[in-house]
């Protein structure tokens, strides 16, 4: 159970090469404090890994409970199809806290996109289909709650913290094949 | 810890409130596929917890003709706000008097905590346990077990149901 079912692929929003030794993704959702909370923490484990690793983010909503995690979710891949999607994902999760609708446009505005556009999107629902792609793909590979991480596909159950996700991460790349492990220098 | 009821045995039937005033009887579902949801408790501290996911998941469920339960030995009044709090829209099952009783005829209760196991059972239109799962308590188990159960299971058009 709870193995990473769809790897990442050209769909996905991703940072970092297909050569990195280790995968981290991220279902997570724009309205959950514990997703807004680890994305600092995700950003300290891209800096401390660099190039040795590769990050992708889906979407997973929990509507029920965070009616803007969707909206939230369907402006961020607005803001992708612009090229603007991680500056959309950093600006959401930082206003997480106060996050509304106006906070959206607002957010999306300093980023130089057309509030109109968004409307439009946002009411067309141009984007939901690939945010409900992304949440039945995570239902499907064990997704138990946000943020949920997999570490080279396998579910990390643990903390979300720097240090516990870098544990992870380290102990992923010394299982990953020999050819592609940085030999450490004695 | 016992195990927990393996396929593909019978489950056994219960008749147990859903509200302050309304049963249900696992029979009243023959001829449906079944889930069986056991859990800790309501109000777990966390969002999107094992319920509300599964809430969300009801749709995809189903799809494959199947009806949610979800169990745990809190009352019917407790479930009842837990459900209105989490608009869960499933039925919650209180498996309150005898405590546990329910969980335990599915070898699905922990007598040290006094609480239901995280233990899934998926049933066919027969009433017999064609998967199960005990997940480690602290664990949420997600939904994918469930599906692929589901889907392993003959499609519905040809099911006898």
């Amino acid at each position: 159970m709870s193995e990473l079912r769809f790897p990442v692929n050209e769909h996905d929003h991703v940072i970092g090469s297909g050569d990195a030794p280790v995968t981290l993704v991220e279902y997570g959702d724009y309205q959950c404090p514990h997703c807004q909370a680890a994305w600092p923490q995700v950003e300290l484990v891209l800096r401390h890994f660099g190039r040795d690793l590769r990050y992708a983010y889906r979407h997973f909503p929990i509507s029920t409970v965070h009616p803007l995690a969707k909206p939230a979710a369907e402006a961020a891949e607005f803001a992708g199809a612009h090229g603007l999607f991680w500056e959309m994902h950093s600006a959401i999760f930082a206003n997480g806290q106060q996050l509304s609708g106006a906070i959206l446009f607002a957010l999306a505005a300093q980023l130089g996109l057309d509030a109109n556009e968004l409307r439009d999107a946002l009411e067309q629902g141009t984007y939901a289909a690939k945010v409900d792609a992304d949440f039945l793909g995570g239902i499907r590979s064990g997704v138990n709650g946000t943020p949920c991480f997999f570490v080279n596909g396998e579910r990390h159950d643990g903390p979300y913290d720097a240090m516990s996700l870098s544990a992870a991460i380290e102990a992923a790349s010394s299982e990953a094949p020999a050819s592609i492990v940085r030999v450490p220098v004695a | 810890m016992g195990e927990i009821l393996q396929p593909v045995t019978k489950a056994p039937d219960f008749t147990a409130p859903v509200t302050p005033d309304q049963k249900l009887s696992l029979s009243d579902f023959k001829g449906r596929r079944v889930i069986l949801a056991f859990y800790p408790a309501d109000w777990s501290p966390v969002c999107g917890d094992q319920m509300t996911l599964y809430n969300m998941v009801l749709p995809e469920f189903r799809k494959h003709g199947a009806e949610l339960l979800g169990i745990s030995v809190d009352g019917a009044w407790c479930h009842q706000a837990y459900a209105k709090a989490n608009q869960l829209h499933f039925p919650l099952i209180a498996d309150f008097h005898p405590k546990g009783e329910i969980a335990k005829s599915y070898g699905a209760y922990r007598d040290n905590e006094g609480v239901a196991e995280r233990a899934l059972f998926v049933l066919d239109e027969t009433g017999h346990i064609v998967w199960s799962y005990r997940s480690p308590i602290a664990v949420n188990p997600g939904a994918d077990g469930i599906l692929d159960a589901l889907e392993r299971m003959p499609k519905l058009e040809t099911a006898d149901v």
